[in-house]
């Protein structure tokens, strides 16, 4: 049983630790991204996969209590209201009228 | 006025989970509060005519979906990690429009948020009848994947009284 | 032995965050258009969030994550707000100055 609990302890520590670098790996892209629209994608990365892995490894290792609750509070609301809120920078920079980048640097709108 | 009850329940449920103190008298003054929370949200119901929120979602069906896109959100994931890392970022960026096939707008919502939510694609605006989503690593499989998203989240939307 | 290690973890994981949120703030610095700003301000306010909690767990009381809840409730709230507000330039009363236009 104890080696059971540990072994369960060492994944939320792989959990923490990657969810770690994912954040790092989002920032980075949004420092390294060419303009706006790709700085949104990397922007995702740590709104979606980042928070999942921090916040279960935070979960496994406080074990089954009402931290484990707080934690799944914080995680649903996070899924809900960061889609949204990227949804709503994205959509009011469209109607300001930046258009994404192309290759050759020249500005574009919708291509079907 | 069972509506009611059930939200004052659930309330207060919520209530003592965040707080998780035993003692009578902060037991009794939470449940007063979520008791007060409900009756001043009656009496805004009475002084504007809004729609009532109704909430037509299957939960077995939902759940399930819960799950697929997990495991979509890690696989897409990968691919965003692929290009930040990678020296030379390959970005082919693109606007495209996906249509929707939803008929409620909890279940238009649900699809759109699931857009964003994974990397690599954002929802930009709503226009009639599609959306207009920006890809990040844009490839003709992408229109094949979305419309396979689409059919799942009308999956989990129940019978719908417009 | 095994006690100290969730320590050290968690340190990474607190310094891992640290250094996110120092490139995210150089890009609230740089960054060219309004948006690309919001946008920043709005991954550090998650950042922070789970800074908060793993600080919290850093220092024995998980009790941080009421904060943690109350700053994610905050940081969305206020990123819709300054959206709103270049937007239309106002934060309250739209609907109305819409009417009075027509």
């Amino acid at each position: 049983m104890s080696i059971f609990l540990e072994f369960l302890q060492v994944i939320a520590w792989i959990c923490i630790l990657s969810g770690g670098i994912l954040v790092i790996i989002g920032a980075l892209g949004s420092l390294r991204f060419p303009d706006f629209w790709s700085r949104l994608h990397a922007a995702s990365v740590t709104d979606s996969g980042g928070v999942i892995l921090l916040l279960l490894g935070m979960g496994i290792h406080s074990g089954f209590n009402l931290i484990t609750f707080k934690l799944l509070l914080i995680g649903v609301f996070l899924f809900i209201t960061g889609p949204t809120s990227s949804h709503a920078v994205a959509n009011a920079a469209w109607v300001s009228g930046i258009k994404p980048l192309r290759k050759k640097h020249k500005k574009s709108g919708i291509d079907k | 006025m069972l509506r009611s009850i059930f939200t004052a329940i659930f309330l207060f449920a919520l209530w003592y989970l965040m707080s998780g103190i035993d003692k009578t008298l902060t037991l009794v003054l939470g449940a007063g509060s979520s008791v007060f929370a409900v009756w001043i949200v009656r009496r805004m119901d009475d002084a504007s005519n809004f729609k009532r929120l109704s909430v037509h979602l299957r939960p077995i069906e939902f759940v399930k979906y819960i799950f697929w896109v997990l495991a979509e959100i890690a696989k897409s994931n990968w691919t965003v990690i692929k290009i930040v890392l990678s020296p030379n970022m390959d970005i082919k960026q693109k606007m495209y429009k996906v249509p929707f096939s939803q008929k409620s707008d909890l279940g238009q919502a649900i699809f759109a948020n699931t857009i964003t939510l994974t990397p690599g694609t954002i929802t930009v605006e709503v226009e009639g009848d599609h959306f207009l989503v920006h890809g990040l690593s844009y490839s003709l499989d992408d229109h094949a994947a979305l419309a396979d998203m689409d059919r799942r989240v009308s999956k989990t939307e129940g019978i719908v009284d417009l | 032995m095994i006690s100290t290690v969730p320590h050290f973890v968690f340190l990474i994981a607190l310094l891992m965050l640290f250094i996110a949120m120092i490139l995210v703030l150089l890009r609230l610095y740089k960054g060219p258009t309004l948006y690309d700003r919001v946008l920043s301000t709005n991954s550090f306010g998650t950042q922070t969030v789970l800074f908060i909690g793993v600080l919290g767990f850093l220092s024995g009381r998980p009790d941080f994550l009421d904060i943690a809840l109350l700053y994610a409730l905050i940081n969305f709230v206020s990123t819709i707000a300054i959206l709103k507000f270049f937007r239309y330039r106002a934060i309250g009363d739209i609907l109305i100055k819409r009417e009075a236009k027509k």
